[in-house]
């Protein structure tokens, strides 16, 4: 019989060490996936209908709760969208703090990506060793906010909280180590050759698919695409502080590590050249209570790409509708592509190389081979994945 | 030979089987819809600083294996049978911590249309551990509660409100 040698491996939707559930099937004739397809909506609460149920401050703190990665940018994405529509603008010192925070959080946010993915590939020292730099971002986010998660800066009109010159040293002091570690998973992703082979060639996607399948953010840079809303639609303090766009033409695995690795030393220099040239004045202005009618559109760029928030007010307290589109979503049409002519084993890789926001997959694998099935954990894939590389 | 609860055979093993439970509980971690953030901090609370295995706390990936269930978030109508299900899979004793404000009590989440409710509106939870998130010391506060009422033969519920935002 033919199926005997086509099977289906579902990845259910529970992870032991990552972040949220999410559901895969991958169709596999003998090593080689053939077809794949994700299921989501394991964690779908219902946030953008809550949204019409709370007024617009309280909606500030419901969407901060999107996402504990990426946080601040989506209260960003929401505050800067309702002061449009407000016809105010948050003062020059609260721009600033905002794209500060939003920096601090992208390296955070890279440095648990790096890590994630290397645990994937069976590289379990360096996911240690880049989780415990990223502590040193998490103090000094938790030093300027008060909280490691959801640090809740802005406030429609402004920002919560100044920095001061006890934080810029701190700061300061931070980023000269990681710049130095950095320097260092720079130079391992490069060059170390068993890591390499785990990345190297892998999961290639050209700059035409790339556009295609309209991925976004460090996925689609990895391509040699050149977006990126902070040098395209300059928003907030952006406009004072260009960013300098890193792309790589490789479009593998490993372009997508360099890109991100690369990305963090923009970070970098551009929280420095803020705390430079930090403006003075005030953190917020005033905001009416009732927010006038109107529709506007929002982007900002997410540690995992655009993230585009659509708002409409019909002139009262509430919210008439917000609608989300985050940037995991985008990419995860890409990876369900690439994903086909690969090896089974090289499946945890390729999924948390658009550093998926749902690294979190505790899944379950099932392989039913003709009428036997077997259960699998989405360990048990990564431990395959793992052992059939040791094997060559 | 025969096994009951009385025969001296049996309450050695019971003892070995407790000794070994308490120092090395194995634990697996659901996220039935949180938004992430209790999770990476779990995941912090295993990494170096925090280091949660020095209590012999183990997280890995299938329930069968697991005493303990680590459950994050709101119960979303979707996970809601998942997270039945991982708990029907656990073998007896088992034991339920549920970390983050949702998972108390929906947080922020509370009145969504996909919310079934809290965790303990579905399984019984033996420790709850607020704060959103909880810090990593909270969440090893937590862990080393429950490993102390184990000690004490019993699992009373414990709410970890002093350690939450030490
Ligand atoms: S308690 Fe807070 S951090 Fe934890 S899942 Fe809920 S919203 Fe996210």
């Amino acid at each position: 019989m033919e199926t005997q040698r086509k099977f289906i491996v579902p990845i259910g939707p529970q992870h032991p060490a990552l972040k949220e559930p999410g559901h895969f099937q991958f169709t596999v004739d003998g090593e080689i996936v053939t077809d794949a397809s994700v299921r989501l909506g394991y964690v779908h609460r219902g946030i953008e209908k809550g949204a019409e149920n709370r007024n617009w401050t309280q909606n500030l703190y419901l969407f901060e709760r999107i996402c504990g990665i990426c946080s601040h940018v989506h209260a960003t994405a929401l505050a800067i969208g309702v002061e449009r529509l407000a016809g105010v603008q948050a003062p020059p010192r609260a721009q600033a703090i905002r794209i500060l925070m939003a920096e601090l959080e992208r390296i955070h946010s890279h440095l648990l990506w790096l890590g994630v993915a290397a645990h994937e590939g069976g590289f379990d020292t360096l996911f240690m060793y880049s989780w415990r730099d990223r502590e040193i971002v998490m103090d000094l986010l938790e030093s300027l906010s008060g909280n490691r998660v959801n640090y809740s800066v802005n406030l429609i009109g402004g920002v919560k909280f100044d920095v001061e010159d006890k934080h810029r040293d701190a700061i300061l002091r931070g980023l000269d180590t990681l710049e130095e570690r950095t320097r260092h998973y720079l130079n391992v992703v490069t060059t170390d050759r068993t890591f390499l082979a785990r990345t190297r060639g892998v999961g290639t996607m050209s700059r035409n698919q790339a556009e295609l399948f309209g991925t976004v953010g460090p996925t689609a840079r990895a391509s040699g695409v050149a977006r990126d809303v902070r040098v395209d639609a300059p928003y907030e303090a952006y406009t004072l502080f260009p960013v300098n766009l890193v792309t790589d033409e490789g479009g593998d695995l490993m372009a997508r590590f360099v890109v991100r690795t690369k990305e963090l030393f923009e970070s970098y220099r551009l929280i420095r050249e803020i705390l430079d040239h930090l403006p003075s004045g005030e953190l917020t202005v005033r905001v009416p209570r009732k927010i006038p009618a109107g529709e506007t559109v929002s982007r900002v760029e997410a540690p995992r790409g655009e993230l585009f928030y659509f708002i409409k007010s019909n002139g009262g307290e509430k919210p008439e509708r917000i609608k989300v589109r985050t940037p995991s979503l985008c990419n995860w049409a890409s990876v369900m592509q690439v994903a086909v002519g690969h090896k089974l084993a090289d499946m945890p890789m390729i999924l948390s190389g658009i550093d998926p926001c749902f690294s979190c997959n505790d899944r379950m694998v099932l392989i039913n081979r003709g009428s036997s099935s077997q259960v699998w954990s989405w360990d048990e894939l990564r431990r395959y994945g793992i052992e059939y590389y040791k094997k060559l | 030979m025969e096994f009951s609860p009385d025969t001296p055979w049996q309450k050695v093993l019971d003892a070995v089987r407790r000794w070994a439970r308490i120092n090395s509980p194995w634990a697996i971690h659901y996220n039935s819809g949180s938004c992430n953030g209790c999770d990476i901090e779990i995941l912090a609370t295993l990494t170096p600083r925090y280091d949660l295995e020095r209590f012999g706390v183990k997280l890995q990936g299938s329930p069968r294996h697991a005493d303990i269930l680590i459950c994050t978030g709101p119960v979303t109508r979707q996970s809601r049978e998942r997270l039945l299900r991982i708990y029907e899979q656990m073998p007896d004793p088992k034991f339920v911590v549920a970390v983050g404000s949702c998972g108390l009590s929906g947080g922020a989440f509370r009145g969504c249309y996909n919310i079934v409710g809290d965790i303990s509106e579905v399984v019984p939870v033996d420790v709850f551990i607020p704060g959103c998130p909880p810090r990593p010391e909270a969440i090893i506060f937590g862990m080393v509660k429950l490993l102390e009422s184990l000690k004490k033969g019993k699992a009373e519920v414990a709410t970890v409100s002093e350690g939450a935002h030490a």
